[in-house]
């Protein structure tokens, strides 16, 4: 070997493969606007579509005349009910096991609720026809409350299914009821609490939110009545599931649907279910044969499309006089809205609420839920996170701050006594989840070392020793957070989607001069999976990651994936990468052998090629038997170098982490200041830490405008409120606080390159993170429990409903 | 999100724009920066069958003085009124303001005119105006005619406009030198209109106020013009009592909705939590 000849650790740098900081790949054409989104797509004689929706969230239809509409000119069609009847295209399934209806039939059960479908020449000819559609409707009472929904005199809102008291998760036993899901042992938490020298009790309601991509949801429809191919364009977190139910619910054979997700604009889960729109698309396109698009506007997508939350949890604890938590019982009341349309696994109707007991050693625990219908939009999708993991690590986290105020004892004190230890690991649940890994005590340590928690104890007593002094105006709040989550669904044993397991998958192929294109079942919304998952095949094949091409979203190249929600991308499809990745490393070893006439196991794998033992020498690089595979016969070998793997992975993933925040409440504004917010995340192995310091950047910020004002009211007489930008919270730069993030690194045992999923810890952390930050600015007041949002307001009606006001104006 | 069909017509002189409003009637929307108007029309709660924008008339632009007073041409940008260095040496509360309106692409597009015009309680413009007691050039088929601020608001998006008539400028007598102003607002974040907000323009003399305005903005279906408060203030030293007095007089003719911003009781107490730092602040900054 000469000078020139590189080091391995050069060899290495040069693949930019794991543990590498390198950038985002895919920035490069969304920074210069030349992002191919659906609205991009413009396709020869396209017509575009547009609601006619109900003004009214409880109503039947009395009347419905499209004929002013149809005979404005460029008007093409209005589809109604009535016109999707005949096709049984009415209702579609839900993920959930429900239907859902596609146009209004006979009542609406939302405002805003789709009615009819009007395709026109152009986006404006639609908006204009939608004004000439007359409906008249006859006023039903409204049900907003989802506690009033089991009353026997409440207004019954599903008429289409009243008689149908056995539903897709068992006995209904109202007709507003969906479901009753109860898991752990119900009298063994009985008798814990019977005897339990403390126990506290608190009901948090998370309040419904909304994912609110920057995209909103689009597809554009185009039907080839010649060919009977239908291709269809849209904002799919999970176009193959996507393809499958087209072809159920139309009848199509499901080679003859292409369906193609190409750049989104963010999902957030907003994008994995089906909606109106993408089903009217469709039949528009069937029925006129051309190409139809529909693109949602802001206020249908904050006030239809899948919203998030909108939990009622009563959570109890039961505890020693010194901390040791003995049980958890927690019943949850959930507002599903008027169909539902959550997107869960299809056994999981509360998702995966059951990782309710935490990151805590808890004996036992019983967790009921109560699925309701009420008049609002329908959803319930997980909003930055796995299936209800979010509200699971609110009721915990919360419930454990009640509990440290009740035992006058620290609340971080009091997680530490509780946590699940290392050695305990893999560790069995009273909920029934494996855990993986964890090392929470030593995760615990150092955030607690890094924020100098016990000092800033010494400073609030301090504060509210002034405050109550009347010498400031200000309250101080220290929010602590541990979570672990549960992604990367899942084991196929536990997890399917209409039937069809969650595995995901990886399809790779080397090119002769040996770069690679390699796709995913798996579809990126802006998490990076063009840059990660090449990295991962870098480090796998020694190919640089510049040499490899990700591809996702056409199913007629992809291998078959459920998608990206749930952080399950890497824990799902970056393990299959892996996977087939080992598969070609295998061949390669062989055809590597064959060129240095050596038996395959005299070889060792050296960063990018084989080299025979003892003789680094003699070695082949990747790049050369890529060649091979191509160019020569090698006995006993099919040519080319391909491989594929579907991935069951044996156990879900479980990330964890621990949070901080320092918040400033002035109580006369209730103007609040994020002082210091610092995330500690232990995702496994850590394969971009650029990567993964974005997503928790994104995260953190999410879950501080969720819990700090971002909400989708309704007011009593069932009209949403403020689903617009104007008043739904999207922080700017401004408002967003400083992120000082950390990690751990304790990977998975099961996953072959040890990485969990990261996009949404840091939003399942920060939410309860901002609230018990708030929680314990007041808690010295003597208040248990504020619920979210906690916009300024709100904070100034607690401090009037405390006295704070009056006595500072004694005080003047 | 799409609005109806309209006409769009660019005169080229305010005398071309004053006929075409006139022939066009109550059909026709004068269209400024259009960051109201559009939204609006988006929404379909605006639905003008014609626009008439007023871009291309070069005399509806411009800051000068004339005598005591600065006059500011309806289609000056908000944008302009923050980069001009006469205006922050002469009237400073009007960069302070226009500063907290919206962000910088809004501020590029968006008028002084059509702030003060648009008759919307949640815009900042108007309740400075009150405090500075402007006086509106409007102009109309009938010829010319001033209105004064305080009297142009009747109701949410009634102005005392006639059908056919439009705002030509906005004149501002020149507070007297050692005066103290100040704009405090009180928002949700960035390009939110005003949970509630205060001007204040005043001046002192051997230590106490001798002159004094207030207005509000947002608490009410116009904005507000705090009478009394200022009276209450007027000859004080500004003590205690005093302000604790006007500012209990402001918040009493507030009449906020309860909305996303926060409940009528909250946004009254914040109306009066922004006039004690208004006052502060202009207080600090008088002479005198
Ligand atoms: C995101 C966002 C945030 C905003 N935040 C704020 C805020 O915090 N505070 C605030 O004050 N404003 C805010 N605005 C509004 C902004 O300042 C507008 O620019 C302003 O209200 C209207 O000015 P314009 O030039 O855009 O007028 P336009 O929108 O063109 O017109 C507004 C109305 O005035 C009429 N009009 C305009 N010019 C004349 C004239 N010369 N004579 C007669 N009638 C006329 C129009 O017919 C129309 O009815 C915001 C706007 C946006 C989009």
């Amino acid at each position: 070997m000469n000078d020139q000849t590189p080091t391995k650790a050069e060899r290495e740098a040069r693949l930019q493969g794991m543990g590498c900081k390198r950038k985002r790949v895919e920035d490069i054409r969304f920074t210069q606007g030349r992002g191919n989104y659906v609205d991009d797509i413009k396709l020869p004689g396209m017509l575009f579509g547009d609601f006619y929706r109900s003004p009214y969230p409880h109503a039947r239809i009395k009347k419905l005349d499209t004929s002013r509409a149809k005979a404005l000119p460029g008007v093409r069609a209005v589809l109604t009910a009535a016109d999707l009847k005949p096709l049984n295209l009415h209702y579609m399934p839900t993920l959930a096991g429900d239907v859902q209806a596609v146009l209004a039939d006979e009542k609406v059960l939302f405002q805003n609720q789709e009615v009819a479908f009007v395709i026109a020449d152009d986006r404006y000819i639609a908006a204009d026809a939608i004004e000439l559609i007359d409906c008249e409707y006859e006023e039903l009472p409204v049900l907003v409350d989802p506690s009033k929904a089991l009353l026997p005199d409440a207004p019954i809102l599903r008429e289409d299914i009243v008689d149908k008291m056995v539903g897709a998760h068992g006995p209904r036993r109202h007709a507003n009821h969906i479901f009753n899901w109860q898991v752990g042992e119900k009298d063994g938490t009985d008798e814990a609490f019977a005897s339990a020298p403390v126990t506290v009790k608190e009901t948090f309601y998370y309040h419904r939110t909304h994912p609110s991509p920057l995209e909103t949801c689009q597809a554009l429809a185009s039907m080839d009545k010649i060919k009977g191919e239908l291709t269809l364009y849209g904002t799919f977190q999970a176009p193959h599931v996507i393809r499958t139910v087209v072809s159920l619910i139309s009848g199509l054979p499901e080679h003859k649907i292409h369906v193609i997700a190409p750049d989104i604009g963010g999902g957030f889960g907003n994008k994995v279910g089906a909606y109106a729109g993408y089903v009217c698309a469709v039949v528009g396109s069937i029925v006129l044969g051309k190409p139809v698009k529909w693109v949602e506007d802001r206020m249908e997508n904050l006030s239809t499309t899948s919203f998030a939350r909108d939990y009622h949890m009563t959570t109890e604890l039961a505890a020693t006089q010194d901390g040791k938590i003995l049980a958890m019982r927690c019943y949850v009341l959930a507002d599903h809205g008027a169909f539902d349309a959550c997107a869960d696994p299809s056994k999981w109707p509360a998702g995966f609420m059951n990782i309710c007991t935490g990151s805590y050693d808890i004996p036992v625990a019983h967790l009921e839920v109560d699925g309701v219908y009420t008049n609002k939009a329908s959803g319930g999708v997980a909003y930055r996170c796995s299936f209800r993991v979010t509200e699971a690590v609110y009721a915990i986290e919360r419930a454990v701050e009640v509990l440290a105020q009740k035992l006058g004892m620290d609340s971080a004190d009091l997680r530490v006594k509780n946590f699940i230890r290392r050695d305990q690991f893999p560790y069995h649940a009273a909920l029934g989840w494996e855990y993986d890994s964890g090392d929470y005590h030593f995760a615990m340590e150092k955030a607690m070392t890094a924020v100098d928690y016990r000092g800033l104890r010494t400073e609030q007593a301090a504060k509210r020793e002034a405050f109550k002094r009347g010498e400031t105006r200000e309250i101080m709040g220290i929010g602590v957070s541990f979570f672990t989550e549960i992604v990367g669904a899942g084991p196929s044993k536990n997890c399917d989607i209409l039937g069809i397991g969650m595995f995901d998958s990886c399809e790779i192929r080397i090119h002769p001069t040996g770069s690679v294109i390699a796709r995913m079942g798996t579809k990126s919304q802006g998490q990076g999976h063009e840059t990660t998952y090449a990295q991962i095949l870098a480090t796998e094949l020694g190919i640089p990651a510049d040499d490899i091409m990700i591809e996702e979203g056409n199913t007629d190249t992809a291998p078959y994936g459920l998608g990206t929600y749930g952080s399950r991308s890497t824990p799902t499809a970056g393990a299959a990468t892996a996977m087939a990745a080992r598969k070609i490393r295998a061949k390669a070893q062989m055809i590597a052998a064959h060129l240095l006439e050596v038996h395959h196991n005299d070889l060792e794998w050296d960063v990018d090629g084989f080299q025979v033992k003892g003789l680094p020498e003699k070695r082949k690089s990747m790049k050369e038997i890529a060649w091979a595979s191509y160019n020569q016969p090698i006995p006993n070998l099919e040519p080319g170098l391909e491989a594929v793997n579907y991935y069951d992975p044996p156990n879900m993933t479980y990330p964890f982490g621990a949070y901080f925040c320092v918040m400033d409440i002035d109580v006369d504004t209730g103007v609040f200041k994020v002082r210091r917010f610092y995330a500690l995340d232990d995702c496994g192995t850590r394969i971009n830490p650029m990567i993964i310091e974005g997503q928790v950047h994104g995260g953190l910020t999410e879950a501080f405008a969720v819990s700090m004002g971002q909400e989708i009211r309704y007011d009593a007489m069932g009209n949403v409120m403020g689903a617009s930008f104007m008043d739904f919270f999207l922080p700017t730069a401004v408002e967003t606080p400083h992120w000082e993030t950390d990690f751990t690194e304790t990977p998975s045992p099961h996953h072959p390159i040890g990485a969990k999923g990261v996009g949404e810890s840091p939003h399942v952390g920060g939410v309860p993170c901002f609230s018990n930050a708030v929680n314990d600015a007041f808690s010295f007041l003597g208040t248990t429990h504020i619920n979210m949002p906690h916009d300024a307001w709100r904070m100034w009606e607690m401090a009037e409903k405390l006295g704070l006001h009056a006595q500072a104006n004694a005080a003047a | 999100m799409i609005p109806g069909r309209f006409e769009y017509h660019r005169p080229k002189s305010l005398p071309e724009a004053v006929a075409l409003l006139a022939k066009l009637g109550e059909d026709a929307r004068p269209l400024a920066g259009g960051h109201s108007l559009i939204p609006m029309m988006k929404l379909r709660m605006a639905t003008p069958e014609h626009l008439v924008d007023l871009a291309g008339i070069a005399d509806l632009k411009g800051i000068r003085h004339e005598g005591g007073r600065i006059v500011i041409g309806a289609m000056t940008t908000q944008a302009e009124l923050i980069a001009s260095a006469d205006l922050s040496a002469a009237l400073p509360i009007l960069k302070e303001t226009a500063l907290l309106i919206a962000d910088p692409q809004v501020r590029y597009v968006g008028t002084l005119g059509g702030n003060v015009a648009n008759g919307d309680p949640g815009n900042d413009m108007p309740a400075v105006m009150m405090a500075l007691d402007a006086t509106y050039q409007l102009a109309g088929e009938k010829g010319a005619r001033e209105v004064a601020a305080r009297e142009f608001y009747q109701g949410a998006y009634f102005t005392a406009l006639e059908p056919g008539e439009m705002l030509a400028a906005i004149s501002i007598p020149v507070p007297p030198a050692g005066h103290g102003a100040a704009y405090e607002k009180l928002k949700r974040k960035i390009g939110d209109y005003a949970t509630a907000a205060a001007a204040v323009v005043l001046t002192k003399a051997d230590g106490r106020i001798a002159t004094c305005a207030i207005a509000l903005t947002n608490v009410g279906d116009t904005p507000l013009l705090a009478e009394e408060a200022a009276h209450i203030l007027t000859g004080t030293s500004a003590d205690a009592a005093s302000l604790a007095r006007a500012i209990a007089a402001a918040e009493a003719i507030t009449e906020p909705a309860t909305d996303g911003r926060g409940t009528a009781a909250y946004r009254t107490k914040m109306a009066g939590i922004m006039l004690e730092r208004a006052l502060a602040r202009a207080l600090a900054r008088a002479a005198g």
